[in-house]
Formats: structure tokens, C-alpha cells, sequence
């Protein structure tokens, strides 16, 4: 049996427009999203900013009712028996809220050990042995407020396993992070799969995903479009080449017709500071670069280049698909 | 036990919390002074040292109140922009054992609001202190600390569903002193509005102080207090589900 079954899940939320003559808004958050991780395993949902990742771990830990859909989290109903689910997971998202400022370390750490039932003989020790994991031993009796964002989102990972769960739910747990910090953070986490523990990550960093995790799943506007090992997606990319133009306003109907022409893998636009990135996958025994200029008659064209593909292109590609 | 060291434990760390801001400090120094005086001003013309002793206390319960009343609509508030909202109700045990201790901190923090209120109405107008009872004083104290608490949490758990309102903790203040007799006596309201202040457990609390300071029996006053208290603990346990659900389905915990 998984430990996480998510069956067909969406979830829209409603806001409102206008002030005097309000209407309501639909928005689709998450569209069928539908997955399962096995015992043991790591799986990682990418995805742009967005895409429905945070929208998709809320409906499993609870704290949203899916609009359709199931999920089970260790064979429990994520919403009929959300008690015995919450029991089992622990949570833990990325940024410096989800921290009482107010509180030392040590004083976050015993509140929720005592919200999750960690019996009181033991807290001490639990306690002490988190923040030796996490790095913030000699440290915990400081107020957090004077933590730095990398002290912070360490302490929420040893919230996160107070209760020692058996499922773990990190929601861009490095998102902010300096590199030495998200360094760190990403060893503990391969070491807590090394414990046995299941865990969902939810991350827009390829290089995290591909470093971590054991499965994949691509998501992009509220659907998984992919998924698989890191393996296998890369696979998708390993043949053929991708011409960068870099262009100033390219009009949809142009990106359009380079998806047609014949050779072409997959088109995407970037936009970057000043200007947008047209990259251009396409086989590699065709030379499409002048077709693709060709088709750019009108725009303004800067630098051209070509490379090999990427792991992070197949991804760009994934999510920026029509 | 465990739900008792649960409840002992949130009210610790939120009493911490509490006492640890600048802000909500400032306001518990600035009321005493300001409701220590109110009560002079209405009851010095009675000139009657029951009469402004009376005034005193009603004035110092409206510090409890208030500190009670306007906190406790800001808590989930500052539950939503510290972003531990979500933290909280994603912890496995009834939400009603996380959000009461937090409104019993912080009609606790009230007592101060209480004694300060005294000690200035003393110091600065020269009302007496003379306490008939005091233990059951410390008693009735007590139990209007709970039921305080009790009301602030039937009221909190709105909050964790509709964000905006915190604002109604603020509009609850003035018609609690005034229904609850705290300013002025019950007697002189219409009639239509003593069934109100009845079931209000604030009322019977300030009975019960004002009994046993005066020397009356401030027993049944407390009983009543701490039943309406205990109602409004029932109300609130029995709402905090279906609030919980409406929140879960209208994605409302992760606004700020």
C-alpha cells in the first residue's frame, strides 16, 4: 500500500472583484493531481511559482478540503480522518514565519512537542537530539527573533520531527536560503530519508530535485505533466540541441508557429530583466536557426547561441508548454 | 492529565509571549490610570468611601475586561502573521485546547490591570482599600479570570474563520462594562437589558468581587460566574469543528 495515494484532487478557490458590484472569481488552483509515494521514498513535486505545489501539500496535511477528489495519507482520509493523519506527518515550509519571535528555540520546540503528544519523559531528550541535528545546540535559549532565516528554517525542520513522523511534508523548505545554508539543509534531509522516512518535497530548484529526490512529478498550472525518475526526465532532453535567441516583445502567434515547424521539440519563452529568452529545442540532425531568425522578421533580435540540452530545459520546457 | 499540562503549558508560553511585548504593555500601564480615574470622576460626587471603593473595583474589572476583550480578537490575528495559524490546527489535538489557554493568558494578564487599578485609585484619589473577605476576594478574582477567558475563547474562535474579526474584540469592550454593570449599577438600565447581563458571566464575576469586597455573600454570584464561564467553554469547544471546516473549505487559515 502507498503511504500517500492523491486521487484526482483539485481544489478553486473563489475571491471576489470589485468593491460596490462584487463578483465572484473562480480560480483553479490544482486540476487532477493524482500520485503516490511508496514507503521509504523521497518524491518531489516541482514547479513554477504558483503551479499548485503548496495548493497540492495543504490538501494532504489537512489544512484544505479538496474541491473534488481524494488523497489518503498512511491508508487515513485526509479529510474524514484528519485527526489520524495529523498525528503521523509532520509539516514544514519554507521562510522565516511559522516561528513565535517571542520564544527562545528551546520554548517553540516544547510548546509544539506537547501540541503533538510527545509524552513528557521524553521531551527533554527528543528535544535536545533535534537540535543537535539541525545545528542549533547552544543556541536554543536565545529569543528566535534574533535567528538568522537559515536558524529559523532549521528550527522548523526540528519542529517538524518532534513527534518523529512517519511522513514528512517540505514545502520549498530552502526557498531564501544562502547556498551554504540550503547546502545543509538538503544533507539533513537525505539523512532523514536514511532514517526511513517518506517524504514529499515540493520545490522550483531542478538541481534540488534531481539531488534529492527518488521520483519526480512535474507540475504546471495545477497539473502534474510529468513525471518519473530524475533519470527518465532527463532522458527526455539527452538528444538535440537548443537555440537561444534572446528578443524584445516576441508576439504568442510567432512562438506558435515555431512549435510547428518541422524538428521542433519544444519552445519557451523566458523573460529575464531587460529582455525575453527564446529557447528552441530541435533535433539534431536538423539546422533550424536561420527558419527560427526567419520567423523573428519584425522583432527585435540581440544575441544568438546554441547549446546542448539540459536537465533544467526539459523542466523550462515541461512547464511553460501550452 | 495530559489535556491539563497541554493547557498549563499554552498558558505559559503565551503569558510569556504577552508580557514580552512593548506594545501590549504599554497599553496595561495606560488603562489603570485612565478607568481609576473615570471612577473617580462619576462616584466622587457621592463622596462615600463604599461608594468609590465600589467604583473601584468596577472601574478595575473593565482594565481586566479590556485587556481581555481586545487581545483576545487580536490573537489569532498574530496567529496569522507570525503564520503558526496553520502550525496549529495542522497539530492533531482538539483546536480548543490550543486557542483557551491563549484567551485564558490573557484575561490572566488582566489582574495586573485589576491591581494597579486599585493601588492607583488609592494612591492618587485616596480611595480606601478596605477588603471584608479577602480570600474569597482572591476567589472571586479567580473565577472572573476564567470566565473572562471563557468568553474571550467563544469569541476567538470566530476569529480563526473570519480574519477581519479582531475588530469586533474592540466593538465588545464599552457594551460589556456598561451590560456587566462594571461603571455603573444594573438597576439604572431598562428592564430588556437585565436578561442580557444575566447570561453574561463578566456580571456575575463582578457580583461576586464587589460582594466580597464589600462584605456581602459573593458564593452564588461565583457559582453563577463560573457556570456561565464553563457554558461558554461548551459553546466554544462545540463551534471550534464546524469553524475549523468552514475554514478548511474556504481557504481561510493562510490569510494574513
Amino acid at each position: 500500500m502507498a503511504v500517500v495515494e492523491a486521487q484526482d484532487l483539485h481544489r478553486t478557490y473563489r475571491t471576489h472583484t470589485g468593491t460596490l458590484r462584487r463578483r465572484v472569481k473562480e480560480i483553479e488552483a490544482v486540476r487532477g493531481v493524482s500520485f503516490e509515494i511508496e514507503k521509504g521514498e523521497l518524491f518531489g513535486l516541482l514547479g513554477p511559482n504558483g503551479a499548485g505545489k503548496t495548493t497540492t501539500i495543504k490538501m494532504l496535511i489537512t489544512l484544505l478540503i479538496p474541491t473534488s477528489g481524494s488523497a489518503r495519507v498512511l491508508g487515513h482520509d485526509v479529510v474524514k480522518e484528519a485527526r489520524e493523519v495529523r498525528k503521523r506527518i509532520g509539516y514544514v515550509f519554507g521562510g522565516e514565519r511559522g516561528v513565535y519571535e517571542r520564544l527562545s528555540g528551546y520554548d517553540n520546540l516544547r510548546y509544539f512537542a506537547e501540541l503533538y503528544g510527545v509524552p513528557a519523559k521524553i521531551q527533554k531528550a527528543r528535544i535536545e537530539e533535534l537540535l543537535e541535528l539541525v545545528g542549533l545546540k547552544g543556541r536554543e535559549q536565545e529569543r528566535a527573533e534574533g535567528y538568522s532565516r537559515g536558524m529559523k528554517q532549521r528550527l522548523h525542520v526540528a519542529r517538524g520531527l518532534l513527534h518523529d513522523p512517519e511522513v514528512l511534508f517540505l514545502d520549498e523548505p530552502t526557498i531564501g536560503l544562502d547556498p551554504v545554508g540550503a547546502r545543509e539543509l538538503r544533507a539533513t534531509i537525505a539523512s532523514l530519508t536514511d532514517a526511513g522516512k517518506t517524504i514529499l518535497l515540493t520545490t522550483h530548484y531542478m538541481f534540488e530535485a534531481d539531488a534529492l529526490c527518488d521520483r519526480i512529478a512535474v507540475i504546471s498550472q495545477g497539473e502534474i505533466v510529468a513525471t518519473g525518475t530524475p533519470g527518465q526526465l532527463k532522458s527526455r532532453v539527452e538528444s538535440g540541441s537548443v537555440t537561444e535567441v534572446e528578443v524584445y516583445g516576441v508576439p504568442d502567434e510567432t512562438v506558435e508557429r515555431l512549435r510547428k515547424l518541422e524538428g521542433v521539440l519544444a519552445v519557451w519563452v523566458e523573460e529575464r530583466e531587460q529582455t525575453q529568452v527564446l529557447s528552441v529545442q530541435t533535433r539534431a540532425d536538423i539546422q533550424l536557426t536561420a527558419a527560427i531568425l526567419g520567423h523573428l522578421n519584425g522583432a527585435n533580435v540581440g544575441r544568438v547561441s546554441q547549446r546542448e540540452p539540459t536537465l533544467e530545459d526539459a523542466y523550462v520546457a515541461l512547464v511553460t508548454a501550452e | 492529565m495530559r489535556t491539563l499540562r497541554l493547557l498549563g503549558v499554552g498558558w505559559l508560553y503565551h503569558m510569556k509571549m504577552i508580557s514580552r511585548s512593548p506594545f501590549e504593555g504599554f497599553g496595561q500601564v495606560i488603562w489603570p490610570i485612565f478607568f481609576a480615574t473615570v471612577a473617580f470622576l462619576v462616584f466622587r460626587a457621592g463622596d462615600s468611601p463604599r461608594t468609590l471603593l465600589y467604583a473601584s473595583l468596577g472601574a478595575a474589572v473593565m482594565g481586566m475586561w479590556s485587556a481581555t476583550s481586545t487581545t483576545a480578537g487580536g490573537a489569532m490575528q498574530r496567529e496569522r502573521w507570525h503564520g503558526t495559524l496553520e502550525l496549529l490546527v495542522a497539530t492533531p489535538v482538539h483546536f480548543a485546547l490550543v486557542l483557551l489557554p491563549v484567551t485564558l493568558a490573557m484575561s490572566t494578564i488582566g489582574i495586573y490591570s485589576l491591581v494597579a487599578t486599585l493601588l492607583y485609585g488609592h494612591f492618587l484619589f485616596g480611595i480606601a482599600l478596605t477588603i471584608v473577605h479577602p480570600l474569597l476576594f482572591a476567589l472571586a478574582v479567580l473565577g472572573t479570570v476564567l470566565s473572562f477567558g471563557a468568553l474571550g475563547f467563544a469569541f476567538a474562535v470566530t476569529f480563526v474563520r473570519f480574519r477581519a474579526a479582531w475588530a469586533i474584540g474592540n466593538l465588545l469592550e464599552y457594551p460589556v462594562w456598561l451590560i456587566g454593570g462594571f461603571l455603573v449599577p444594573l438597576a439604572l438600565f431598562p428592564d430588556w437589558v437585565r436578561p442580557i447581563s444575566w447570561v453574561l458571566a463578566p456580571t456575575w464575576g463582578m457580583n461576586a468581587i464587589r460582594e466580597s469586597a464589600l462584605g456581602g455573600s459573593p458564593l452564588p454570584d461565583l457559582a453563577l460566574c463560573l457556570a456561565l464561564g464553563g457554558l461558554n467553554v461548551a459553546i466554544g469547544v462545540l463551534v471550534t469543528e464546524h469553524v475549523l471546516r468552514a475554514a478548511r473549505v474556504r481557504a481561510a487559515l493562510s490569510l494574513s
